[in-house]
């Protein structure tokens, strides 16, 4: 009986039916922030997806250690620097979609379009409004400023966002003045870093620090959150875009490339132009507070509230390539 | 002698075939050291090893204190809610380390409710008051000695449980009162057992990455991650993970050397009924706040927060996907403890009835995958099964030119493989632990009889042990169930858990939408529990019979 069980178990896991349309997707997307995007294409096309939803980082490495064999045909992750990376170990191929160069901007694809971005994360800095005139405000360099000592939160540079953020400060000002910036900024800490995006802004309205660094989407999900205190906590700040005058406030996108090993790519492409599609971009907006990659698409009523903004137009692989240096940086600038 | 000759080979090869993900680990630590590795040394290698000592000091203080009182009030004991206590304490068993994390932080942060109410009460503002940070060290060690304190209860109980009476009865004879016999009897005699939950809650916090990412603490755990794919340096990451290893081999080899010859099986047999010391006034009402505030911190509280959340907050409900979530959690989590039984018991045996070096150490090594983090354990499955896939592959496609692609990665088989060298350890202690309390004498009186090894087990040890082995049936149930790293990078396509599915969406700082399947792990993880306790209290009554 036990071992009915088990074979049946294992054939179970092994069938992945080689003969019907469809495309493997290994995706650092949660399940519920992508799932119905899938049933949408597989509505539309007949193609059915099998997905596997990780951690980015674990993901690349079941990629590598499949190696040729592998059943993934794309690789789904949150950021840049994962992308780049997984192109970096040769696991990616070119993909060769005039639907997909024509909508996406040069900046979110890389050089040899390797990847594709398919959504963008900003990541401005938020402050609390009873305590921070926007007036004070200019840009990430700045509050590496004494005015702000003991008054800003951010997450631990554990965090991918924040070791791109700080990528994109290498690439912008070089190594050495990041550095000098990154040490005044650990300086300027309210307190030693801990939680998630979240938690920072709800510190910063519960009166522990002042300024809290976050991605958008995470305030986007507090101010439609059911939860009375969530949405207290985000009415407290407000958004304050970056570096306006000058390169404007750090994005990164969430993105896809096809992986070299791909057994399904003419499918795989189907669905990455499918999810830069008007309807999958407005469902990022309107699902998950992300901005949409392509231009003209109308942003969700809680987007257009945090404001227009100039973006970053740093080529984003320069993302990935810097990430080592910056994790390097902020050991050595004490940020924990 | 042919039949010890072949129990050897057999149990080796099992342990080799198991300590393959270990070994391959271990395998980068002679891949050159890079300078990766410098720049750790001059930054952040320090804080690792203060931070991941301090955390296994603090754990291994608090799940002490914990787990012996309340092993003892209960097995010895006798005072209001002592039979509910018996079953409840071992509740926390079924919360995952970093969901109570979670809701501790919910409830407990300066944002968080109680703070709230505090400054609305007193019109305190931040920094007009003291308040203890639970995102710390000293949080994150509260937190795992609360769910991981129930390891050495459970165990050290059982140990009371069996101790006889006589000795118990000679220590008051010769003198000693009851603080005492405890003291300089009971507890010493209940050691091994101490020791054993004490290893695997240690080993448990070693591996744990989910609280002190989430606390900010850092450890070689969160360093091997961040070496790994921050720096991007595997050999780095591996050597890290080498020393880690270090770390729990000295701990086991400490224990052993200190246990050296002793002997703790008993010479009588003679279970009477065991006459609970009645506690009276302030001792009774202490015993009861004990273990009422431990339960309740450990259990309830959170549970509470978690239900709060699922009626106020949550976004995401059941729905018709819950039903083969909870069938997937189920299956796995049933037949890895299975295998993980079968395969300690073998292993066990084989140490006992030929206590050489070879299988000592071979099942030394098998059961070190306990203290390393699950991600790290994934890999190094997939890399030999992978190996074998592509060998296979090429070797098929060279001969008869199909290819067969991956046979072995991506199905269950290799997540259960992983599972069975993540928590073997867990399995391999508890049965360990059941068969020190059988006398070798008892096997040699076997075998002077005429019994072969293996109707020794059948006649004389299986049914002493069936405590032992439920318990360690149990255990691996439970852990499988909240298993999270592994079963992330391993599973199938669409295939989730339970534990999947609140990961997600606690990851996405969605935590109260997580309430929903950290409740369910949590339910089905009471069961288990239940019965665990039940079958415990049961083998006390069958050998007053």
């Amino acid at each position: 009986m036990f071992k009915k069980t088990l074979i049946s178990l294992l054939l179970l896991g092994m069938a992945t039916p080689a003969f019907s349309a469809e495309v493997n997707l290994y995706s650092a997307r949660k399940e519920n922030l992508i799932k119905p995007l899938l049933d949408r294409f597989t509505e539309e096309s007949g193609i059915s997806v099998n997905l596997i939803t990780a951690k980015a980082d674990t993901l690349l490495k079941r990629l590598q250690i499949e190696g040729k064999n592998s059943p993934a045909d794309i690789l789904i992750t949150t950021d840049a620097s994962r992308l780049h990376r997984a192109k970096k170990s040769g696991l990616t191929q070119r993909i060769d979609s005039v639907i997909l160069t024509k909508s996406v901007p040069n900046s979110f694809r890389d050089s040899d379009e390797h990847w594709v971005g398919l959504s963008l994360r900003a990541r401005p800095i938020m402050y609390v409004k009873s305590k921070v005139k926007p007036e004070e405000l200019s840009s990430y360099e700045e509050l590496a400023n004494e005015k702000w000592k003991g008054r800003i939160c951010i997450r631990s540079s554990n965090n991918i966002y924040n070791q791109s953020l700080v990528s994109s400060m290498i690439a912008n000002n070089g190594a050495a003045a990041t550095e000098t910036w990154a040490k005044s900024l650990v300086g300027n800490f309210a307190r030693s870093p801990k939680g998630g995006d979240r938690d920072q802004i709800k510190a910063a309205a519960a009166g522990q620090c002042d300024i809290a660094i976050a991605n958008t989407y995470y305030l986007a999900g507090m101010i439609n959150s059911k939860d009375e205190s969530q949405k207290e906590a985000a009415s407290k700040v407000a958004v304050f875009w970056p570096n306006q005058a000058d390169r404007g406030a750090h994005v990164n996108i969430s993105g896809a490339a096809v992986l070299a090993a791909a057994k399904n790519k003419e499918n795989a492409i189907k669905l990455l132009e499918f999810l830069v599609s008007d309807e999958a971009q407005e469902w990022y907006a309107a699902k998950n507070g992300e901005y949409p990659v392509r231009s003209g698409i109308a942003a969700s009523d809680t987007l257009r509230s945090l404001g227009e903004f100039k973006k970053d137009n740093l080529q984003l692989d320069k993302l990935g390539i810097l990430n080592p240096e910056a994790v390097r940086l902020m050991d050595r600038a004490g940020w924990k | 002698m042919q039949q010890h000759f072949s129990l050897d080979t057999s149990i080796v090869l099992i342990a080799l075939t198991l300590s393959v993900p270990v070994i391959v680990i271990v395998g980068f630590l002679f891949v050159p050291a890079t300078e990766v590795w410098h720049h750790l040394a001059d930054t952040v290698l320090v804080d690792y090893i203060s931070n991941s000592l301090l955390l296994m000091i603090g754990v291994a203080i608090g799940t002490f204190i914990l787990g012996v009182t309340s092993a003892w009030l209960t097995a010895m004991c006798n005072f209001p809610g002592r039979k509910i206590f018996e079953w409840a304490l071992l509740l926390p068993l079924a919360m995952p380390a970093y969901i109570i994390a979670y809701t501790y932080t919910g409830m407990l942060d300066y944002a968080g409710p109680v703070q709230t109410a505090i400054r609305a009460v007193t019109n305190w503002g931040y920094g007009d008051y003291w308040f203890p940070e639970i995102r710390s060290l000293e949080g994150a060690a509260l937190m795992l000695s609360l769910v991981l304190y129930p390891y050495v209860y459970l165990l050290t109980r059982a140990a009371f449980l069996n101790q006889s009476l006589c000795v118990l009865d000679v220590s008051r004879t010769l003198g000693n009162n009851t603080w005492q016999t405890f003291l300089r009897v009971a507890l010493p005699l209940a050691r091994p057992a101490i020791a054993a939950g004490l290893t695997l809650a240690l080993m448990e916090t070693l591996a744990d990455f989910g609280t002190v990412e989430y606390f900010g603490v850092q450890t070689f755990t969160t360093g091997i991650f961040r070496t790994w794919f921050g720096l991007d340096d595997v050999a780095a990451a591996a050597q890290l993970a080498g020393i880690l290893l270090l770390f729990v081999i000295t701990l086991i080899i400490i224990e052993r050397y200190q246990r050296r010859q002793a002997r703790y099986h008993h010479t009588s047999q003679r279970h009477q009924a065991l006459k609970r010391i009645k506690l009276h006034g302030a001792n009774r009402f202490a015993a009861f706040s004990f273990c009422f505030t431990l339960l309740s911190l450990g259990f309830l509280l959170p549970v509470s927060q978690l239900i709060t959340w699922l009626f106020t907050a949550s976004e995401e409900l059941f729905d018709n996907r819950y039903f083969s979530l909870v069938q997937h959690s189920l299956t796995l989590a049933a037949i890895t403890a299975f295998l993980a039984l079968v395969i300690a018991v073998l292993l066990s045996y084989g140490r006992r009835i030929s206590p050489n070096k070879v299988t000592k150490i071979a099942v030394g090594i098998a059961g070190m995958g306990y203290a390393i983090p699950g991600a790290v354990i994934a890999i190094g499955v997939m890399i030999p099964f992978s190996t074998f896939d592509n060998w296979l592959d090429s070797f098929l496609v060279a001969q008869f030119g199909v290819s067969s692609g991956l046979v072995l990665g991506g199905t269950i088989f290799t997540l259960i493989f992983a599972y069975l060298v993540r928590f073997l350890a867990m399995s391999l202690q508890t049965v360990d632990t059941g068969l020190l309390r059988i006398k070798t004498s008892m096997d040699e009186a076997a075998q002077s009889m005429g019994l072969t090894p293996l109707q020794t087990v059948k006649r004389v040890h299986i049914p002493m042990l069936t405590g032992s082995l439920f318990t360690a049936l149990l255990l691996v149930f439970v852990d499988v169930l909240k298993e999270l790293p592994a079963t992330l990078i391993l599973r199938p396509f669409n295939f989730n858990t339970l534990a999947v599915r609140a990961y997600e969406l606690a990851s996405d700082e969605r935590l109260a939408d997580a309430a929903p399947a950290a409740l369910t792990i949590v339910a089905i993880g009471i069961i288990p529990v239940i019965l665990l306790s039940y079958s415990i209290t049961r083998s006390r009554h069958e050998h007053k019979a």
